[in-house]
């Protein structure tokens, strides 16, 4: 196959769910521009792809690049394009009319939270179904991904049975720090947004009247390995003792929201945590933490050093 | 995972006698940003650690302004712990601090030579907490595991040399730098785990 039958044969897969172009017809546009008009064969590529954008009213990210099948934990960059065969795990309660589905998609290597526009009008995803997803896009929030379902998207539902895999991990380690924007925060209260505010302000919606919530971001540490940890309400509530209402009289009293991050460093900064929950980007969301109390037995580590 | 997010540095785990003895230290590149780390003479590069001991001793030894020193203890020796302007929080933990209390320091070794031209070795804070035995106790066994690790991945290093594999490049830079018998370090490990053991014992006597 000539280069140029190549270029031709990809752009038409790219465009095979929207228009039905033919690979000559792309072979001869190409042929043009770089035969008669010297056009780089990267640049024609490009003009050819623009003119059946603008035939099929596409955006180029909506561009399918051929084979883009992924899986859950693949998923680390958001705004890309990809393609899963996953299995509801989960459906959730919409929380705005601009949404139609959300919920849990699972595979074999994990879940990720998925979103289904009302503009999109697609077909309606069923609670344990398993489907052949095309043309996602991943998004991420606070080093959480998920994915988002568009226009562009194709459903296909298939008679598979997924093991939807376990993606929670176990870390422990010593609290070695504690990260800004810790402690009483406040989001943005906009039902889609809950950005947490930069001096009062949501990147997204501007100046807005925050509503308080409690979080931690902490480093745990284990000598070799560095893990990141969130803690949200609840979480830090359990582990710092500090309820949602305390924190804020905290504050009130101190006219600073400081204060609480402060108190919160005290208590559980150098001491050794374990905690076990789902990975989200760089972080391990806390769901289970243990305070490691125990010494561990010197014994053993004992008997290898007298062995050496 | 993205590759742009810098990654955060571990904290070593090392006995004040190992960490006092690492007075080596050198970057990884020209740039003026770049971190300094500390040669552990068992082979491994601590831009962080991760100490807890018993703060036995404070005092403010600054001239002009605030400058604290604190005294931490572990089975093997003291980390001395040095505080300013620059580290207010561990400042104010070394100023309030009733001592003698178990502390957890998580901070960056520093190394500066003294008039007789000895090089030392000192801890900059970037936190000091009061914690309680049992941290302590799990932190002696932690970092007694640490270090004989490090030992057996220098002497694999050492004893297989040649072709059989690359040797590591931190056990390498520690042998031309220190040129230690890690026999010594050993054996604090050694008496550092005993020192624990009789305290448990005496505890439940």
């Amino acid at each position: 196959m000539t280069d140029l039958r190549q270029h031709a044969v990809e752009v038409d897969e790219q465009f095979s769910d929207e228009l039905d172009v033919g690979v000559d017809e792309i072979e001869e546009r190409l042929e043009t521009l770089v035969s008669d008009y010297r056009v780089p064969i990267e640049e024609a590529r490009r003009s050819v792809v623009s003119t059946y954008l603008d035939e099929a009213d596409m955006e180029r990210e909506q561009l399918s690049d051929g084979d883009q099948a992924a899986e859950v934990a693949d998923i680390d960059e958001p705004e890309e394009w990809l393609d899963l065969t996953a299995k509801v795990v989960e459906l959730w309660e919409p929380r705005a009319d601009s949404i139609a589905q959300v919920g849990l998609l699972g595979d074999e290597t994990g879940t990720v939270k998925f979103t289904k526009w009302a503009k999109s009008d697609l077909s309606e995803l069923e609670e344990d179904g398993v489907y052949r997803l095309g043309n996602l896009v991943t998004d991420e929030y606070e080093g959480r991904f998920s994915v988002k379902l568009n226009s562009t998207t194709t459903i296909e539902a298939i008679d598979e049975e997924i093991e939807v895999g376990d993606d929670a991990t176990e870390v422990e380690g010593a609290m070695v720090d504690i990260q800004s924007g810790s402690g009483l925060i406040k989001r943005c209260p906009d039902e889609d947004c809950t950005r947490v505010l930069q001096n009062g302000r949501c990147s997204e919606h501007g100046e807005v009247d925050g509503e308080f919530d409690l979080r931690i971001k902490g480093v745990l540490d284990d000598g070799g390995e560095v893990h990141e940890v969130i803690f949200d309400q609840e979480a830090t509530e359990a582990l710092t003792g500090i309820g949602l209402e305390e924190a804020q009289e905290m504050a009130k009293d101190a006219l600073d929201t400081e204060v609480v991050v402060e108190e919160m460093r005290e208590t559980i900064l150098g001491r050794y945590y374990r905690v076990t929950g789902p990975t989200l980007g760089r972080y391990v969301l806390a769901n289970e933490t243990e305070t490691l109390e125990e010494a561990p037995d010197a014994e053993d580590v004992l008997i290898k050093a007298r062995s050496l | 995972m993205s590759e742009s997010a810098p990654t955060r540095e571990v904290a070593r785990r090392a006995f004040a006698a190992e960490f006092n003895d690492a007075s080596y230290t050198f970057k990884e590149s020209d740039d003026e940003r770049a971190p300094l780390y500390a040669l552990l003479p068992t082979g491994a590069r601590a831009n962080r650690v991760y100490v807890v001991g018993t703060l036995t001793e404070t005092e403010d030894v600054g001239e002009d302004s605030e400058y604290w020193r604190g005294r931490v203890v572990d089975p093997t020796g003291t980390f001395f712990s040095y505080a300013g302007q620059y580290q207010p929080e561990a400042a104010s933990a070394l100023r309030e601090t009733e001592t003698p209390a178990y502390v957890a320091v998580v901070g960056k070794p520093r190394t500066f030579e003294t008039d007789e031209g000895d090089m030392n070795v000192s801890l900059r804070p970037e936190s000091i907490t009061i914690v309680d035995a049992a941290t302590r106790d799990r932190w002696v066994v932690e970092t007694a595991d640490r270090t004989l690790e490090r030992i057996e991945a220098f002497d694999g290093a050492a004893s297989q040399g040649g072709e059989a594999a690359a040797p590591d490049e931190y056990a390498t830079m520690a042998e031309t730098q220190y040129d230690s018998d890690l026999s010594m370090y050993r054996d604090q490990v050694i008496a550092a785990l005993e020192d624990l053991e009789e305290t448990e014992v005496t505890a439940e006597a």
